[in-house]
């Protein structure tokens, strides 16, 4: 397989994997502006720098508008993390390695683009932001579920979910390094009503809140949506899933190649520190100091695997 | 149904359909034509949704671009074909027995059957090919060879392709979206298939591997890259061969082989379907400019150690100066008349076809000798005074630049019009495998339409479109 193909593979499923995430997260923003037209502000400013577009963003607007915001993640080409520039570069890399692609995973990826250009051609407004992000939501489950469906367990499937793992890690411990203060045990002011809303914005951001709900009998408790978001191995956006994921794909990676590179004892050791300690022993030294660690040893070992794998000349 | 001043594939010169359209005829009296207008839409949004595009350069919206479908196919009967593959593989062989020829002994220019200034003197020749043998001998791999009709028994070749012929991969998918849109034309009529090309062509360039190639040989198709307006079938058919769809920046020259970087670091390749021209291929042997090609490449090539298809300065072979000679190269190799007739063709590099030519202009189609895709072309009858008068100059200029061919009254097929079916020109693209073990044509091809009314244009670029080609089974 060529290095130019894996390295296609592993920037579409990462470029597919944020767009779900910006979706998620609009979505939930969307929930505070509507219900607490107040917290609107601070909400989307979150949400803006959760992506990591806070710059760019200030650059253009003075205010975290909601009509602003949603324009901004939604269909701003100058954005370069925007859900159209995103499915644009997630198409383009599909067209690069098209030979890779199932012709079912192409179609989705092309139809995927071809139904989200028309739905952004003009400005959302906001009544019609639920349809728009359901049906952005909708057409990623059509080609995550083509890509289980119909392409082969090798390499090529091996660096396709390494970028969607990568991604989604990066991702989930982007929305816990905004808003972990709010799960620290210190601040939390049990029972008030503004936390409770905020806890909720955060399982909502990760599609969790069934799950979570579902586990704890509906009791909210920060430390149980920081194990929940950090250390669940059930739950398919925490850290420690999407590290299983990486550390099994490696693996699939090192057995078919017969080497074993860098990068997989970079990924075990990552996981290692999710798997072998509590989340009170994560408190006690610090949550925010761990999650910024986290995002640095993951950008690392994203690197580490273009390295290992010859994706550049 | 208008009267036809042309042959009509469907109806020749009358009113009664033709035998081979027979079948097809009494299906399409029955259908109801808003139902074939939906079908046609549904082939549209099928293209769309799978990418079939082409790309055009300098149009930003409009950057990838679907070649028009028409949902009526194009029929030759067994009897036709029969012939055009006769005719096509004597062609076929005498262009690499001449290719080997002039690029070693130039037998052909000894006996003076060929003057030595069209070789001599045409950018086409590669000097860097002299005294190289591929392997099996075969320099045109793959050839596209482009067929006209005039008439019930007229057929004539109006162009060979034998550098980068592209279109098969509309052949296929065109035959794809047919059996999708109407399966039960396919229950009903014995047509041949054309599914089997990829294969074929993948075993027909294996069957040209360097001597030194052991075990399955490891393909390559070479692309310019994504910009590329014919980038879509690139990597269709490396695709549908299995092959590595690869471009100059991911390989190099390793212990004397070519090889590509792979996620295991570099793997050496066997066979180059290559689909870059000569001219990038190589910035250390060619164009030092050139970031598409493959630095070293062509000494590896010359030693043996990579087979590239097509062969680098087969473009001598397709030229529009030399295919005026074909029936003469074609008696020198293979001791028999052309089975096929040239469309006739002034030179006007010589003084009395230019004097004819500029006296006749209004009536002629006039080409660049190295012109392709329509472009830079007169098609005297349809040109307005201005423009007659510009090319006149053009051609005074540089009468060596150009031929000039009589306008033919190409052969028309039945499209579905918002008004019925009309008449629109065609021709066809057939393609042909060649290898050590012999010449190989797919039954079928690439029926191209001028989708304008009256217009003898089909490439793409220029208002063409394309239609599924049906040969029947005996």
């Amino acid at each position: 397989m060529l290095g130019k193909t894996a390295d296609g593979l592993f920037w579409m499923f990462r470029y597919l994997e944020r767009n779900e995430n910006t979706a998620r997260l609009l979505d939930a923003g969307f929930r505070i502006a509507l219900t607490r037209a107040a917290a609107a502000e601070n909400e989307w400013a979150s949400v803006i720098t959760t992506i990591g577009v806070k710059q760019p963003f200030m650059e253009k607007y003075e205010r975290m508008d909601t009509d602003h915001v949603i324009d901004f993640l939604l269909r701003d080409p100058s954005n370069p993390s925007s859900v159209i520039s995103m499915i644009q570069s997630a198409r383009d890399n599909a067209r690069l390695l098209r030979t890779a692609l199932t012709r079912e995973l192409w179609s989705a990826t092309n139809e995927c683009w071809l139904t989200l250009k028309e739905l952004l051609a003009r400005p959302v407004r906001e009544r019609e932001l639920p349809f728009v992000l359901s049906t952005i939501q909708r057409q990623n489950a059509l080609l995550g579920g083509t890509l289980h469906g119909t392409m082969m367990r090798n390499d090529i499937f091996n660096f396709a979910r390494l970028g969607t793992f990568l991604e989604r890690a990066d991702n989930t411990a982007r929305i816990l390094d905004v808003k972990y203060y709010l799960l620290l045990p210190s601040v939390s002011l049990v029972g008030s009503s503004v936390d409770n809303i905020q806890w909720e914005t955060i399982l909502r951001s990760v599609s969790a809140q069934r799950s979570y709900h579902r586990l704890h009998k509906g009791d909210v408790r920060p430390r149980e949506i920081a194990n929940f978001l950090m250390l669940d191995l059930r739950m398919p956006r925490s850290l420690a899933f999407c590290y299983s994921k990486i550390v099994d794909n490696l693996t699939h990676l090192a057995k078919n190649y017969e080497v074993r590179q860098p990068c997989f004892d970079q990924a075990e050791t990552v996981f290692a520190k999710l798997t072998d300690r509590s989340i009170e022993d994560i408190f006690e030294s610090g949550l925010h100091e761990f999650i910024q660690n986290f995002i640095l040893d993951n950008n690392i070992l994203g690197r580490q695997i273009e390295k290992d794998y010859r994706f550049y000349g | 149904m208008a009267e036809f001043m042309n042959f009509d594939e469907m109806f020749g010169t009358g009113e009664q359909h033709r035998e081979s359209y027979r079948d097809y005829h009494q299906w399409l009296e029955s259908q109801d034509s808003a139902w074939l207008h939906r079908k046609s839409d549904e082939a549209e949004t099928v293209f769309r949704r799978i990418g079939i595009t082409f790309s055009v350069y300098g149009e930003e919206e409009a950057s990838e671009r679907l070649i028009p479908f028409d949902v009526v196919p194009r029929i030759i009967s067994s009897r036709e074909w029969s012939r055009l593959v006769r005719g096509i593989r004597q062609r076929v062989q005498a262009m690499n027995a001449f290719l080997h020829d002039v690029y070693h002994r130039q037998e052909i220019l000894r006996a003076g059957r060929i003057p030595v200034e069209l070789i001599a003197e045409n950018d086409a020749f590669l000097p860097q090919m002299i005294g190289v043998s591929p392997p099996g001998n075969v320099y045109t791999h793959i050839v596209g060879v482009d067929i006209v009709r005039t008439g019930e028994n007229e057929f004539y070749v109006l162009e060979d392709n034998a550098r980068t012929p592209s279109g098969v991969s509309y052949m296929l998918e065109n035959r794809e979206i047919m059996l999708q849109m109407f399966p039960e034309l396919f229950a009903q009529i014995n047509v041949q298939a054309v599914g089997d090309y990829p294969k074929n062509l993948r075993r027909s360039l294996g069957n040209c591997a360097p001597r030194s190639c052991e075990g399955t040989p490891v393909l390559a198709v070479l692309t310019p890259g994504i910009y590329n307006s014919a980038y879509f079938e690139h990597a269709f058919l490396a695709a549908q061969m299995g092959a590595e769809l690869v471009e100059g920046h991911d390989l190099r020259v390793v212990d004397g082989r070519i090889a590509m970087r792979t996620t295991q670091g570099y793997a050496p390749i066997d066979v180059i379907y290559r689909r870059v021209d000569d001219e990038y291929l190589d910035p250390l042997n060619f164009n030092p400019q050139s970031l598409l090609g493959v630095p070293g490449i062509f000494d590896v090539y010359r030693a043996g150690g990579v087979t590239i298809a097509n062969a680098p300065g087969t473009g001598i072979a397709d030229d529009k100066a030399v295919y005026s000679y074909m029936p003469d190269i074609i008696q020198f190799y293979t001791g028999e008349k052309a089975l096929l007739k040239n469309v006739p063709t002034w030179r006007c590099s010589e003084p009395d076809a230019l004097r004819y030519v500029l006296d006749h202009l209004s009536e002629l189609v006039v080409k660049e000798v190295h012109g392709s895709g329509g472009h830079g072309m007169l098609v005297g009858p349809t040109s307005s005074h201005e423009e007659l008068v510009a090319f006149r100059n053009k051609l005074e200029a540089r009468p060596g630049k150009y031929i000039a061919q009589p306008t033919l009254s190409l052969s028309t097929t039945p499209i579905l019009t918002k008004n019925g079916l009309g008449p629109r020109h065609v021709d066809l693209r057939v393609f042909v495998l060649v290898s050590p073990d012999g010449i190989h044509m797919t039954q079928g091809g690439l029926t191209r339409v001028a989708l304008n009314k009256g217009s003898l244009v089909v490439n793409s670029s220029q208002g063409g479109g394309t239609k599924d080609t049906w040969v029947l089974e005996e």
